[in-house]
């Protein structure tokens, strides 16, 4: 499975190479121009007929993760978060640093060195540091330079029949869905962005579609289900294995209704089952998306992930398989009749 | 004017959902104007061309109230909901509410919730008299929004109603065009922008399309002449505001300093706000491309984005004459 | 003019956010004679254009923030007091007992008063003092104080440029007049070289209140390079090694996801042949200069930040090093002078 390459691969917020290159490859066949822009987004266009419309497909390549900011006499590496990490999830913890995948741990004082009320307290960033088994500062300085990314090592695995367990699902399954996109058939023209920096505030999204002008924009995205203990249902946001979960509205966007009204149908003409995210909080590249320049439809596809922005997290697999149908299905229609032009709103 | 203005705050029109309010202005205002228009994002831009095409001139003044969505619908027919804007959850204890511009409900809190400064929204609920899960489906789906269920009521000569932000301010731009005497010195788009109470967003594509020389919004501001308010040198009936700052926007000292010259040569009452909190659509217009002169008419308001915000009607009387000096003046100083 | 004699002018001169215009155009005289064209947009950004030699028209766009943090009259009270708000991210700790000019319908000299010590309590004397409690005193009478000052009206603080020990200097406002002294230093020097690629060099408005403009300067520039000269925070007592670097030991260079990786190695490859001295200053979140805005205009901009280190930022006592300046100069001209087509054309290739 593709996800797994993706989901392995390194590729924090500014220094997406590598995801971006496993990309390319896997696509170059399959569209008819690929392009990157001054931030590093990657752009594939796949041209339709002429008369058909053109939809924008959108999925971040990049992850949370942390940047070398210090390497200490000792040669540990001291690091900073870029994107929204809770920094109480990290101590414990294989990481690989840097294009070249450097093994190392994020280790700490031992239980039993510590004072009792020390264990209550979350460790802060100056007390984090990352160790990779070097003596001294001139030799981490050969294998490390500052600025350099750290990511979680995590393998990718299934486990059971349905469900699979990896890191940067967020959102890695968004682009592995829109790969699926370009590999198939279609009328229409469909434009995929494979966005950077989107965990640093949007950043890429801000700029991609500047040059584009697409009759509507899907924003496809890895999303947190909270279907676990001590938790409501009203509080689950999404759950897992009910289906892609359309965003209602959160801090960053308000979808086009006749878009998500479009999705509705075709997914209740298909039997795709779906679902809302029912968290109004938080936001994705749509945000900077649906306001370039005289603004886009837009709307957003979640698939929904188990302890997402942590070392590893779940997703179902029938939530992946049909977020790719309802996607293959939306763009048939499309083709067939496309958005009925009730305006705005 | 309050005939106006009780319908266009009678009228739902939440964040995203605007399409009823857009109606109603564009059947009050389409006889009198150049062009009219509605863009990708909802926002109702009208034209009236001036005496001169050399500059554009935008006016903004936002369609959308604050209000809440529905997230959750419970066994038992409870509706949860988060809200779309800044609805303070205390407002909302014991309040109705309209769903979908049809649906009546009432809201009130966890039974087990007994320290009310822990008071959320998730700790709430609509009911909307349906007993089960299915029933409150049949009017209700989940992503559908609702208002407070308010009428319109004058009191001495103050206006009290829920959505005067900013439809007193959707009522200025209607009466400036309905009253204005000759053509307006330069072309004026007066825009009716969507989603201000989530991020004054129909103001950044609408200002990306008309691409103004000089930008205007026309919103409600706060006041501190209430008992131990806040510290705030604007106070209701005293004239309309005009900004010098709010967290958007530093006014341009040049248009503020027009509008103070105007409103002292007519002899309109004025004050000078000041405000620490907030933003409105003028900042978007000032950063839209190259940049606008940008800067606003405020109206005074007490309880903003409470069921019952209250304007007086000699300031929007002000406010009006103000805007239609500002059109038809030769902008001096800003060119 | 002595570039230190410079740097006092630039100091002293009031340009709080919002209010930057008559320090436009004293900045403008400055440049006049070592640029082909200044220009002012609508924001009252100063853009200062040096044509280079290239047959193609690429623009590297250099921007240093004009504006100082400052305060703003909210009321005028009983007695001809004055209670204010701030423009930017002013430390209400350092304004108590500070000299300040209010700038109403003429110029008028205060200071900054709150309850004296003596007639708080205990507790009260723990804290520090909050801004809604200070006022700014006149020493004019409330009609005096009415007839001169309005709500609205803009403060700024007094502070003459002190000089330090060695080659640092202390002041108001060295954030950013530093940047655009380094600006002026780059454009003197590039003045004596050819260079291929066209200068756009920006002294940015309303950098402090929400990087403003920069959105609107770079939108019209639409420049192939953007690089935010500002100032980052010098060592000092209590701060980390990795939140910091060393004053006088040369600018630095930002690195972080919003930096664009080819154009940062490039200014180290220059700054190595040339020789000189420089450091690197980790920028975890893209927040915090005009680099912000710069990247992410019209279809996307390679940006990178070079910074002055300074100490004690956003108070009246900033304090730097007039070398780092000197030497931020000379890596921006010789990166000028170096830059070329092919260069340029590659920061889109990812």
């Amino acid at each position: 499975m593709f996800l797994k390459q993706l989901s392995e691969a390194v590729g924090v917020s500014g220094r997406e190479a590598e995801v971006r290159d496993l990309i390319r490859e896997e696509i170059k066949d399959d569209v008819d121009r690929i392009e990157t822009d001054a931030l590093g987004n990657l752009i594939a266009f796949k041209e339709g007929k002429p008369e058909q419309p053109t939809v924008l497909l959108a999925a971040h390549m990049d992850e949370i993760g942390l940047m070398i900011t210090d390497i200490t006499d000792d040669g540990l590496l001291k690091f900073k978060p870029i994107g929204g990490i809770d920094k109480r999830i990290l101590v414990s913890k294989e990481v690989v640093v840097g294009p070249d995948q450097i093994p190392g741990v994020i280790g700490a004082k031992a239980i039993h060195l510590q004072e009792s009320d020390e264990r209550k307290k979350p460790l802060d960033y100056g007390e984090l540091y990352i160790d990779i088994g070097t003596k001294e500062k001139e030799e981490s300085e050969k294998l490390v330079e500052l600025g350099m990314m750290a990511t979680f090592a995590t393998e990718f695995e299934q486990l059971g029949t349905a469900t699979v367990k990896g890191k940067a699902f967020d959102d890695r399954v968004g682009c592995a869905a829109l790969i699926e996109l370009l590999q198939q058939e279609h009328q229409l023209s469909i434009i995929a962005a494979f966005t950077v920096q989107e965990e640093i505030g949007l950043r890429g999204a801000s700029v991609v579609a500047y040059d584009l002008d697409p009759d509507l924009a899907l924003v496809v995205e890895g999303t947190s289900a909270s279907d676990v203990p001590d938790t409501k249902e009203a509080g689950y946001s999404t759950q897992l294995g009910a289906g892609p979960a359309l965003t209602i509205q959160d801090s960053s966007l308000i979808p086009s209704q006749p878009v998500v009204n479009k999705l509705i149908e075709v997914a209740d003409q298909n039997d795709i089952p779906y679902q809302f995210r029912k968290l109004t909080r938080a936001g994705t590249d749509a945000g900077a998306l649906h306001l370039t320049k005289e603004g886009i439809r837009t709307a957003v596809i979640s698939m929904p992930c188990r302890y997402i922005h942590s070392p590893a997290s779940l997703l179902n697999l029938n939530d992946y398989q049909a977020t790719v149908e309802l996607l293959t299905k939306f763009c048939q229609d499309m083709e067939e009749g496309g958005l009925a032009d009730e305006g705005v709103n | 004017m309050k005939e106006l203005i009780k319908r266009l705050v009678e009228t739902f029109g939440p964040s995203g959902d605007e399409l009823a309010v857009r109606e109603l202005i564009r059947g009050e205002i389409e006889d009198q104007v150049d062009q009219i228009e509605v863009d990708t994002m909802g926002n109702l831009i009208a034209l009236k061309k001036g005496q001169d095409d050399s500059n554009k001139v935008m006016l903004a003044a936002h369609m959308d109230e604050i209000g809440l969505i529905a997230t959750h619908i419970e066994e038992e027919g409870f509706i949860r909901f988060s809200n779309v804007g800044g609805v303070s959850p205390y407002n909302l204890l014991g309040e109705r509410v309209l769903f979908n511009g049809e649906t009546i409900g009432v809201i009130d809190k966890e039974g087990k919730l007994d320290d009310i400064s822990k008071l959320k929204h998730d700790k709430m609920y609509v009911d909307i008299g349906a007993t089960t899960q299915e029933e409150a489906e049949e009017k209700i789906k989940i992503g559908d929004t609702a208002t407070y269920y308010r009428q319109l009521d004058l009191v001495g000569n103050r206006l009290v109603a829920k959505g005067l932000d900013d439809r007193a301010g959707c009522a200025v731009l209607i009466e400036t065009i309905k009253q204005l005497t000759e053509q307006p010195t330069f072309d004026t788009y007066f825009v009716f922008t969507v989603q201000e109470e989530v991020g004054t967003r129909g103001a950044i594509t609408s200002s990306y399309g008309i691409n103004p020389d000089v930008g205007i919004a026309v919103d409600l501001t706060l006041t501190g002449d209430t008992p131990e308010a806040k510290r705030m040198a604007v106070s209701l009936g005293e004239g309309p505001a005009i900004k010098v700052k709010d967290r958007s926007v530093l006014v341009n000292p040049q248009l503020k300093n027009l509008m103070i010259d105007l409103a002292e040569e007519n002899e309109i009452p004025y004050q000078l706000e000041v405000l620490d909190r907030g933003g409105t659509d003028t900042g978007r217009m000032q950063l839209s491309r190259e940049g606008a002169i940008a800067g606003a008419i405020s109206i005074p308001g007490r309880y903003v984005h409470s069921p019952s915000e209250m304007i007086d009607l000699t300031d929007l009387e002000n406010s009006i004459k103000l805007l239609s000096e500002i059109l038809q003046s030769d902008y001096q100083g800003l060119f | 003019m002595e570039t230190k004699e410079v740097l006092q002018d630039l100091s002293e001169a009031t340009g709080v956010s919002g209010y930057e215009k008559e320090l436009g155009q004293q900045v403008a005289q400055l440049f006049e004679s070592y640029v082909d064209q200044i220009e002012f947009d609508k924001l009252g950004n100063l853009l200062a254009y040096k044509a280079g030699e290239g047959q193609q028209e690429y623009k590297v766009l250099l921007a240093a923030h004009l504006d100082e943090i400052g305060l703003m009259v909210t009321e005028v009270e009983e007695g001809g007091f004055l209670r204010f708000t701030t423009v930017g991210g002013v430390d209400q700790r350092t304004l108590v007992g500070q000299e300040v000019t209010v700038h109403g319908r003429e110029e008028l000299q205060g200071i900054i008063g709150a309850k004296p010590p003596h007639l708080q309590d205990e507790e009260e004397q723990k804290k520090s003092f909050e801004i809604e409690k200070m006022y700014i005193d006149l020493g004019l009478t409330e009609a005096d104080v009415k007839d001169k000052i309005r709500v609205g009206d803009i403060i700024s603080l007094q502070r003459n440029l002190l000089s330090l020990e060695n080659d640092r200097v202390a002041g108001k406002a060295l954030d950013d007049r530093a940047g655009v002294l380094l600006l002026l230093e780059t454009v003197k020097e590039l003045d004596k070289m050819t260079h291929q690629v066209d200068l756009y060099a920006v002294a940015t408005v309303q950098e402090e209140v929400g990087v403003r403009g920069a959105t609107t300067s770079t939108y019209g520039v639409v420049p192939d390079i953007g690089i935010a000269v500002d100032v980052c925070h010098g060592l000092m007592p209590g701060v980390n090694k990795d939140e910091a670097v060393e004053l006088g030991a040369g600018p630095a260079l930002s690195f972080g996801p919003h930096i664009h990786p080819q154009l940062v190695k490039k200014l180290k490859e220059v700054a190595d042949e040339i020789e000189l001295d420089y450091q690197f200053d980790a920028s975890p979140s893209p927040r915090g200069t005009d680099a912000y805005a710069i990247q992410v205009t019209r279809s996307g901009i390679p940006t990178a930040v070079l910074s002055i280190p300074l100490r004690y930022m956003h108070t009246s006592v900033e304090t730097i090093s007039l070398n780092d300046i000197k030497r931020g100069a000379r890596l921006l001209a010789q990166l000028l002078r170096e830059l070329e087509g092919e260069f340029v054309e590659g920061l889109r290739c990812f």
